[in-house]
């Protein structure tokens, strides 16, 4: 059993599922309630990468990281390293490879309050603010627990993505996945079986958690 | 404080084209009931004085203060900065907040000691203090109404808006909630906007009556003489006129101030208080069941007018009434008590006389 590798997973999926919550909160509070005509738009790109290969974006993201891509020069000046092949390039390219996961619970339960909770906050003098932390925020929490829950299983078993931006550096890129695909490659069999088992069971309980608190199936783009 | 409101705004409901909203409205202190079918306009006026929803023109204002102006300097308060109250048809208290937290929730911006005596003062005023730590869901529908308006009213607002906030009360909690409401603003003093579809509710408010059909004004006035005499006929079906019937104009008899109408489709008559129809125009007369007599003897010596025989269709119990339908030629819908239906022993395809006042027959412009 490769500890070190798991320990690395889990670093990276709790980083990433707490980061995504972050930005995926304003996102989706601004696409479930945008009256904006190309919103669609900006939909698609979040949903990208639930149809893009992870080969695709982890390239993309390779350049964008490496020593010319924009991201890369910035931490080149801020650190003196690019971000290809370190543990901030995966949060970074992660991050981008889950959005939907954390964005979509988020709209379809945003969207599914009432209107008019919303203009009661209003009328009774709440800003915008408050009304997203004091009505909002509490009336999704099974969505919040959803988006949260999803991404840190996504992240968690990501494959090309983190074979594109990270390589395979023991303790710093080298998760799971890696591991587990490293092992077949060398044939070791038995210790592919146990690593996968665990990520099989570890993902089962966490959308266990998922479904048990949200009767609602997760579904891509809610229907409106 | 008077709110004045002119607006002109297009608005769509579920299942058809858009309409106009496009009134011109004065509402002094005290209550103002704004009556009309569903679909005529009457949310969509409250949210653009509460500025949830913008007009496409016009200007409203509340005394000295302009909520909203679309002249060449343009001013449209947000709904929180125009001290308006307004409680929703499903009155949206929040699911996840005790009835204390939601009733404090107006109140963030005032010193701690002021808004504890706030809240105590509006829980005493509309019998609610037992419920403060209790969350909306395991309240009544009555309960849940009182502590809406309280929430709304604790803000001390310039203006209350309600959107039809009693419908599914029974009469006597109705009343209840009435009566705190009028104490309350015995004391306050502002306009209040009633918005009810329910001919009962108007009649137990019983104050200056709006009628709006279709985004215009129809009428206002008293209820019993707006809503009595409806000005269209959709206003007629939401006032409680079961009975319309299309007829023609045979006769007028000014001296007894009276005319007689023919129904085309069988030879009955009907003799209804003279209007403004000429002769030989078609006219649609109104009558509410309730005001429909049945006797299962002809009756005689009696002073109303029309006396039709016919057919009892069928009978049904609905609430504490039975609705009847007759078969006099054109087919009546009559409300008898269960009492009556006991002791004269009615049924299906028994003969029946309906008996019908003059004054009960109202004449549809």
């Amino acid at each position: 059993m490769n500890w070190q590798a798991l320990v690395l997973s889990l670093r990276l999926a709790a980083t990433v599922s707490l980061v995504l919550l972050l930005i995926a909160l304003p996102l989706a509070y601004w696409l479930a309630y945008t009256r904006w005509r190309w919103k669609f738009l900006l939909e698609s790109i979040v949903a990208l990468p639930l149809v893009l290969p992870p080969t695709v974006l982890g390239f993309y993201a390779l350049i964008a990281l490496g020593p010319r891509g924009f991201l890369g020069q910035v931490s080149q000046k801020l650190f003196g390293h690019s971000l290809a092949f370190t543990f901030t390039g995966l949060v970074v390219a992660s991050l981008l490879y889950s959005l939907p996961f954390a964005v979509q619970p988020l709209i379809a339960s945003f969207e599914s309050l009432d209107r008019r909770l919303l203009d009661a906050a209003a009328v009774l003098g709440a800003n915008r603010t408050r009304t997203f932390f004091t009505v909002i925020v509490p009336l999704s929490l099974p969505g919040l627990l959803t988006a949260v829950v999803l991404s840190f299983a996504h992240t968690l078993g990501e494959f090309g993505v983190v074979l594109m931006v990270g390589g395979n550096l023991p303790g710093v890129t080298r998760t799971v996945s890696i591991d587990i695909y490293d092992r077949v490659q060398a044939l070791d069999y038995a210790s592919a079986h146990q690593m996968a088992l665990l990520l099989l069971l570890i993902s089962f309980v966490v959308l266990s958690i998922v479904y048990g608190v949200n009767r609602r199936v997760w579904s891509p783009w809610p229907a409106r | 404080m008077t709110l004045i409101a002119k607006i002109r705004k297009e608005y769509r409901t579920a299942n058809s084209s858009p309409f106009l909203l496009d009134v011109d409205l004065q509402f002094a202190r005290g209550f103002t009931i704004l009556f009309g079918p569903s679909g005529s306009g009457k949310s969509t006026l409250l949210d653009c004085i509460a500025g949830l929803a913008t007009p496409d023109e016009g200007r409203i204002s509340l005394g000295d203060d302009v909520l909203f102006d679309s002249g060449a300097k343009r001013i449209s308060l947000p709904p929180q900065n125009r001290r308006v109250a307004y409680v929703f048809q499903s009155l949206a208290l929040f699911p996840h907040l005790s009835i204390e937290k939601n009733i404090a929730y107006g109140l963030a911006n005032i010193p701690a000691d002021d808004r504890r005596a706030r809240i105590e003062q509006i829980l005493s005023a509309f019998h609610i203090e037992p419920l403060r730590q209790r969350k909306p869901a395991q309240l009544s529908g009555g309960e849940q109404q009182r502590v809406a308006l309280a929430r709304s009213l604790v803000t001390q607002p310039r203006l209350l808006l309600l959107d039809e906030p009693l419908t599914g009360l029974d009469a006597g909690l109705r009343r209840k909630t009435l009566v705190d409401l009028r104490d309350w603003n015995g004391a306050n003093n502002i306009p209040i906007l009633y918005v009810t579809h329910n001919r009962d509710e108007v009649d137990a408010i019983g104050e200056r009556v709006v009628t709006l059909a279709q985004g215009r004004v129809q009428d206002s006035g008293r209820p019993g003489a707006v809503l009595d005499t409806p000005r269209s006929v959709a206003l007629a079906q939401a006032a409680g006129f079961e009975n319309l019937l299309h007829g023609i104009v045979l006769e007028h008899r000014p001296s007894d101030g009276v005319m007689r109408v023919a129904f085309s489709l069988s030879n009955r008559e009907l003799e209804i208080p003279l209007g403004p129809a000429p002769k030989g125009t078609s006219v649609q007369i109104a009558v509410r069941a309730g005001d429909i007599l049945l006797a299962t003897e002809p009756p005689k010596s009696i002073s109303a007018r029309n006396i039709l025989p016919g057919t009892i269709l069928s009978l049904e119990l609905r609430g504490t009434l039975f609705t009847v339908q007759v078969d006099a030629g054109l087919v009546f819908t009559v409300h008898v008590t269960p009492g009556a239906v006991r002791s004269l022993h009615l049924a299906a395809g028994q003969q029946v006389w309906l008996v019908l006042k003059t004054h009960s027959c109202r004449l549809v412009a």
